[in-house]
């Protein structure tokens, strides 16, 4: 099992109980959405995830092991293996794109290298590469400040593909994208997925993304999970609950009503 | 629900915290003014102003024969010289130190997890000295150093090294804290090193704040060479000891207005840096 979460809590400092007891499986390769209204808890559970928070009460385990049962240098070993794509990219205004996407790396490589890197950019070929998967490879040379704010979002990607980690976490990667750009993505993230087989868990704000690019979809409310559904079993009742302290109608791109199931998507058999 | 009960509820919950605040910063400033018997009326009265004119008449005409501007020019250089070493000295204190003491550096602080108690500890004797070096006036440590090294600009440079290392140890740990830490901890939480996640996360956020703190510093310890001077530290401000001494106001204002000058060019050194880092 590469995740495992089992009865995980996390009570904030203010005494927010964001996460409540919540236990889950995902196996290696597997492709999962995380929805949910604003304060379910997504963001929370995917930093759980990341090794960033520890939990209050339970235990989970990460890429088979319990982060906070091992050693300092193999808890950062096991850290440089997760990739984490911000809701708002973590990258200093003033840092150049090609600076902020080898960053991606400095789990993986010697402290000389990260600190040659500043001096003379080691890899200019594989950050190039990896902001042309994204379609912004004539940014190579920009500051940061002077990239919109898609471009940025992108950038925050790139550093992730190039990190090339074992378990991609993805925070609301593209709400601050427009739809086309948000499909573009959130499909190349999924192709990064797919072709190095590794395990993809990302929260959205847009429940058709959700539905039309991932297997399994984990709706998420009050910090429990609600349901734990393949796309096509879910239903408009389910979204329509899930989101019902927030709103009449469920958050989608461009706030265009949700159509019934993609085509695209077909049913798998799940595991848990 | 009654009017009153209303407006109460929808009351800034923060307002009587902040009045309170105001009304105790000032019912301890009174005492503190009445302490050091600060009164403004004794700057205008007719006698003081009288022997005030007096004295800064005798700064008049300025001292600018060839041979003393030459004496000054000589200071002037060796001044600036210790004020740089000084500052070299101070950043090789400061910088490790500071590194060891910013909290958002801490891995452990992440979770929290292994070894943040062993962190804690680590990082309190780290503040402590700083604390000790900056606790005690340059002019302490320049008396210590003219016993130890002799006089001359070398008790003055270390003297600068070890205050100065001790106010931007603390400075500097306190603008990379200010500063957005967030990219800081998303280096850390996949892996990054403390270094690394410095140099990628928190040196391009803090760069132009620490660079004109440097140098607002290294104006600071130009100003500083000159109260050393008076102990034997060397530089513009020996100099001046001795022209205060044989009474010449014309001497000593020509050192005020070097002085200046050297501000004025601190000021526009750190105008352009920033300009650069911006």
């Amino acid at each position: 099992m590469n995740i495992r979460l089992d009865q995980a809590t996390l009570i904030h400092a203010n005494g927010n109980r964001a996460v409540n007891a919540v236990s889950c499986e995902i196996a290696e390769g597997e492709r999962v959405a995380i929805i949910g209204p604003s304060g379910a808890g997504k963001t929370t559970l995917l930093r759980l995830l990341a090794t960033a928070l520890r939990p209050t009460a339970g235990s989970l385990s990460v890429l088979g092991v319990d982060p906070w049962r091992i050693g300092r240098s193999a808890l950062r070993r096991l850290r440089s293996r997760i990739g984490m794509v911000h809701q708002a990219p973590p990258i200093p205004p003033r840092q150049r794109a090609v600076t902020a996407v080898l960053a991606g790396r400095l789990g993986q490589w010697p402290l000389w290298k990260g600190l040659a890197s500043l001096v003379y950019p080691v890899d200019i070929p594989g950050a190039r590469q990896m902001l042309a998967r994204m379609e912004i490879a004539d940014k190579l040379f920009e500051r940061c400040d002077q990239l919109s704010g898609g471009q940025l979002q992108r950038v925050g990607v790139a550093r992730v593909l190039y990190q090339q980690p074992d378990l991609l976490l993805t925070d609301e990667p593209v709400s601050a994208v427009d739809p086309a750009l948000s499909d573009r993505i959130i499909g190349e993230l999924v192709r990064e997925a797919t072709t190095r087989g590794v395990t993809l868990v990302a929260s959205l704000h847009a429940v058709d993304l959700a539905l039309h690019w991932f297997p399994r979809i984990i709706g998420i409310r009050g910090g429990e999970i609600a349901f734990d559904l393949p796309p096509v079993r879910v239903t408009d009742a389910m979204l329509k609950e899930l989101y019902a302290s927030e709103s009449t109608v469920v958050p989608t791109q461009d706030n265009l009503p949700l159509t019934v199931q993609s085509p695209g998507v077909r049913r798998k058999p799940m595991c848990s | 629900m009654s009017t009153k009960a209303r407006v109460f509820a929808f009351r800034d919950p923060a307002a009587l915290p902040r009045f309170a605040l105001t009304a105790l910063v000032i019912l301890l400033l009174w005492p503190g003014f009445r302490l050091t018997e600060f009164d403004p009326g004794l700057l205008f009265d007719a006698r003081n102003r009288e022997i005030m004119g007096k004295f800064i008449s005798t700064f008049f005409p300025l001292a600018t024969s060839a041979e003393f501007l030459q004496l000054i020019w000589k200071s002037t250089l060796e001044t600036l010289a210790i004020a740089t070493a000084g500052m070299t000295l101070a950043l090789l204190i400061a910088v490790p130190l500071s590194l060891m003491v910013t909290r958002s550096l801490s891995i452990s602080r992440i979770g929290p997890g292994r070894g943040l108690l062993a962190g804690r500890l680590l990082r309190l004797p780290a503040r402590f000295i700083l604390m000790f070096f900056r606790s005690i006036p340059e002019i302490v440590w320049a008396l210590l150093f003219v016993r130890a090294v002799g006089l001359g600009p070398a008790a003055g440079v270390l003297a600068i090294g070890v205050t100065y290392g001790g106010m931007l140890g603390k400075v500097y740990s306190e603008i990379l804290e200010s500063g957005d830490t967030r990219s800081t901890s998303a280096l850390l939480e996949c892996g990054g090193g403390r270094l690394t996640a410095f140099f990628y996360g928190m040196w391009p956020v803090a760069l132009p704040e620490v660079v004109s703190y440097t140098v607002y510093r290294w104006e600071c310890a130009v100003r500083a060479s000159v109260i050393m001077g008076f102990v034997g530290a060397g530089g513009l401000g020996q100099q001046m000891e001795l022209s205060m001494r044989m009474l010449n106001g014309g001497e000593v204002s020509l050192i005020l207005l070097v002085f200046l000058l050297l501000v004025v060019f601190a000021d526009a050194v750190s105008a352009f840096l920033r300009r650069v880092t911006a």
